[in-house]
């Protein structure tokens, strides 16, 4: 099997994986990582969303050996070295906004994505940000109020 | 790692040193001001079904070596909140901190039986039986304490986990005062509760510990569970309900992908166990195309799906008469109308998982199933193993919202545990098979036919339900399972599960003189299983959709003409607080707003729910702007949980209503995904707002899926007053709307 290195959440890992393997499953089964999630493996859903080069992605069908020198970033990699939230995951906790909190990775991830490109957004444009995110419980209006508080604690 | 609860076994607690009284314990509590009491009122109602079932103290309370307690109950963690709200009920009881309870959630041999977390009743079950027995703890620990002090109750202070002499003086914590033994006292009435005016976190919005762990990607999922050496499978499922394996080439198999360790085969169940998950992955891959199978599914024409339920179902039975409703409705002026809903998927978004091992001796599961217990035996009876040799785990997964496909993974995960014995196998489902083999909710049909009298109320009522059955969670009958049906010396289901689900509410709440019910039975092509608030979201969306249709005849206002037929103050005020949230509320050209009420089961919490929403002439498309509800639930245990959840159960539920339906040929289902079965994306999400009446002095009922039923009626309402169209077969979809 090749041997690929990684630059995950700031460190540099090296996996042995056979090349179509998709990134998802060397974030959970290689580098036991929980942040991104198994949802749908047809990027419908987003719950594996993570940050490559600072922007949201999918990770359940794009292969490790596409991501040449790319930087992934996964929830685990948002907080701190000091343990610190990210004003996302704390907005998130904040508002309770959550019910299982399966998606909730695809979630922060898409809406630190957003205030990357945009640090104020309005509803329509988190809405749209969000828009391959999906969520059951129904926690939506839960998760908006949490970017919207993020973007204000900036 | 994931780290196992801190007594994974009944464990008792080590004999630990006693403290000779008088000796101050901790030099911080002198000088502390004494908390107030609050007072307590003795119990003396009837006590929670699951506190007969394990009616001792220990079986729901323990104190840990600490002082500190654990608290066990037979429910699972869905994502609804319960271990919080558990938490705050024992607090409570007990004057502890929260940090000072642990809630140690279903796992066979150490919580109670509870059976299914399902039904909104696990605050009336589990966490009030937790009131009770921690309330029957208190007063033990304080006559305990008592004797141990050489002091009166009355002066003793009991709070933050201390019972404490007045003087300050002398103290002991709960695991000082029990000296290493447990209650093991009968929960029985009178029992001293705290009386509410002095509840610290009951009633109150806690936020719950694990949105921070979950945010900080902490092992909390059944997904996240990781143990050394552990494999991973796939199960290659049948090609269709009734399809048989005819061949299977696996010759190729260790050649074509790697890290196989062995395929296990047995009849028509396919396994394979591989070292990492995408090997899996390719391996189920690999054997779907080197396999044959027999086809006979043989499904109904879907557009003729109403029809084929009408020929197939049994003679009605009738399940409520009062009155003459015939003799009433014959003769006279009779309104009819006709609801359909089609099967609904419980949609949840992680794919079902499980992990389980054989040690030798023990077949040991973990699980995200709904009733640990239940399911054990049907994996019992599946394997034909003795149920004591099964140790089931609940573990969190993704939310189920009824009976989800956990049950089936767990035991995908026995039967390939039992064939490779000694390694942690972790099966994954896919989202394929997610949705093709999800135990559906039943499509329904709902006939009404009603009369008026002369003053525009009404005379008599007539309810027509056609439903499959609403629960075939697994029990003692191993073909609940789905791989029973695959093994070898397949079995077939020997009942029809919960039928009585499906005419859940079908019986308006509303003051009818004459009123006839009439359930007329199928056991229909999907397989069907609970859904969230069962049969309730299409009684409720065809009586409240019909109500406004009889207040229309009537001439009277939608919301005036159902106060006229209530006489439940309960259900009266959500109706007037309902119209109060949404009074000023302006409607553009285009905009409508339509109102739906329910008291769930008839007997447990109130809801009401308004709904605005805009429809475009041209094309019919709908735009749900808000969603308003006014809920009472009676007591309220977490405000900000019952809130959440009461809005989360209106998303579901709108998108249920505008967006969802299985839809299959004859030769199988052919919703294969999210593309195939839309649920709503953000841009379709309304505002929400949602009114909790607080009634802390009647019973606590389950907050859960009592937003769902009225929701869709509300749209439906909604929709005819903006754009004076009607639609009576769910989901409401733009054509449907403009071929109205």
């Amino acid at each position: 099997m090749p041997k690929y290195r990684l630059h995950i959440n700031g460190s540099e890992k090296v996996v042995d994986v056979e090349p179509d393997t998709p990134l998802l499953y060397v974030l959970r089964d290689q580098l036991e990582l929980n942040g991104p999630k198994f949802g749908c493996g047809l990027s419908q859903c987003g719950s594996c969303m993570v940050l490559v080069d600072g922007v949201a992605v999918t990770s359940c069908i794009r292969p490790v050996a596409s991501l040449g020198n790319s930087r992934v970033i996964t929830l685990e990699g948002l907080v701190n070295e000091n343990g610190k939230l990210h004003p996302v995951q704390e907005a998130f906790v904040k508002e309770q906004a959550a019910q299982c909190g399966y998606c909730l990775n695809g979630m922060v991830i898409a809406a630190v994505s957003l205030l990357n490109e945009n640090p104020n957004p309005n509803e329509a444009e988190i809405k749209d940000a969000l828009q391959v995110n999906l969520c059951r419980c129904g926690a939506h209006t839960r998760i908006i109020s949490a970017i919207k508080r993020a973007a204000g604690n900036q | 790692m994931f780290e196992l609860p801190k007594t994974s076994r009944r464990k008792f607690l080590q004999k630990i040193g006693y403290i000779s009284v008088g000796f101050p314990l901790l030099g911080m509590v002198l000088g502390e001001q004494d908390p107030v009491m609050a007072a307590r009122e003795n119990f003396q109602g009837t006590l929670p079904g699951s506190l007969r079932g394990a009616n001792r103290v220990n079986a729901w309370l323990q104190v840990l070596e600490d002082g500190r307690v654990m608290i066990f109950s037979g429910k699972v963690e869905l994502g609804q909140g319960i271990r919080m709200a558990i938490c705050q009920v024992a607090a409570e009881e007990l004057d502890l901190e929260l940090d000072q309870v642990e809630v140690h959630l279903a796992e066979t041999g150490l919580t109670p039986d509870e059976g299914y977390t399902a039904g909104s009743g696990s605050v009336p079950n589990s966490a009030m039986s937790v009131r009770y027995a921690a309330a029957t703890a208190r007063q033990k620990l304080l006559e305990l304490a008592s004797l141990k002090l050489k002091t009166p109750v009355k002066d003793l202070i009991f709070y933050n986990g201390k019972v404490k002499t007045k003087n300050n003086n002398q103290s002991l914590n709960f695991a000082e005062i029990l000296e290493g033994a447990q209650i093991d006292l009968e929960v029985t009435v009178p029992i001293p509760v705290k009386v509410k005016s002095g509840y610290r976190y009951v009633g109150k919005a806690i936020p719950r510990k694990d949105i921070e762990k979950m945010v900080r990607a902490e092992e909390l999922y059944i997904q996240d569970l990781r143990f050394p050496g552990m494999l991973h499978a796939r199960v290659l499922r049948p090609k269709g309900y009734q399809s048989k394996l005819v061949k299977l080439d696996e010759s190729g198999l260790s050649s074509q992908v790697s890290g196989v360790i062995k395929t296990v085969i047995k009849s028509s169940f396919i396994g394979v166990i591989t070292e990492r998950e995408y090997q899996a992955v390719k391996a189920e891959r690999y054997l779907k195309a080197n396999s044959e199978w027999s086809t006979g599914t043989d499904f109904p024409d879907q557009n003729y799906i109403y029809t084929h339920i009408r020929s197939i179902a049994d003679p009605p039975q009738t399940i409520r008469n009062e009155g003459n409703a015939n003799a009433e409705l014959n003769g006279n002026e009779v309104f009819k109308a006709t609801y359909t809903k089609p099967y609904l998927k419980h949609g949840s978004i992680g794919p079902a998982c499980a992990i389980a091992m054989f040690d030798g001796d023990i077949l040991h599961i973990w699980s995200h199933s709904q009733g640990i217990y239940p399911m054990r035996r049907a994996i019992a009876a599946m394997l034909k193993m003795d149920e004591e040799k099964i140790h089931v785990i609940a573990v969190p997964g993704a939310g189920c919202f009824g009976h989800s496909t956990a049950d089936d993974a767990a035991a995908d995960a026995a039967i390939l545990a039992l064939a490779y014995p000694g390694k942690h196998i972790r099966v994954q489902w896919s989202r394929q098979d997610e949705h093709y083999w999800d135990p559906y909710g039943s499509a329904m049909i709902m006939e009404l036919e009603a009369s008026l009298d002369e003053n525009g109320r009404i005379k008599a009522w007539k309810s027509e339900v056609w439903t499959d059955s609403h629960s075939m969670r697994p029990n003692n009958d191993p073909a609940t399972l789905l791989d029973s049906r695959y093994l070898e010396n397949p079995v077939e289901l020997k009942d029809r599960g919960y039928l009585g689900g499906g005419h859940r509410n079908a019986d308006p709440y509303y003051s009818i003189p004459n009123m006839q019910v009439n359930a007329h039975f199928f056991d229909g092509p999907l397989r069907v299983s609970s859904l969230r608030s069962l049969g309730s979201y299409t009684t409720i969306f065809s009586i409240e959709s019909f109500m406004d249709e009889l207040a229309e005849k009537a001439g009277k206002d939608p919301l005036e003409f159902r106060l006229a037929h209530l006489e439940d103050e309960r259900a009266i005020a959500v109706i007037h607080k309902i119209r109060e949230m949404c009074d000023s509320e302006f409607m553009k050209d285009g905009e409508g707003i339509g109102f739906a009420f329910s008291r769930y089961k008839n007997t447990a919490a109130y809801s009401a729910v308004a709904a605005k929403v805009w429809v475009e002439k041209a094309s019919g498309a709908v735009v749900i702007k808000k969603l308003w509800s006014a809920v009472d639930v009676g007591e309220i245990i977490n405000l900000d949980g019952i809130t959440n959840q009461i809005e989360g159960g209106m998303i579901q539920a709108a998108s249920w209503t505008l967006k969802e339906q299985v839809t299959f040929n004859q030769n199988g289902i052919t919703s294969s995904d999210w593309a195939s079965y839309p649920v709503f994306r953000f841009n379709e999400i309304p505002e929400v707002k949602v009114a909790m009446i607080d009634r802390p002095d009647l019973p606590a009922e389950g907050g859960g899926e009592v937003s769902m039923p009225p929701t869709g009626a509300a749209i439906a309402n909604a929709v005819y007053h903006a754009c004076g169209k009607r639609v009576y077969d769910l989901p409401i979809t733009t054509e449907k709307i403009k071929s109205a």
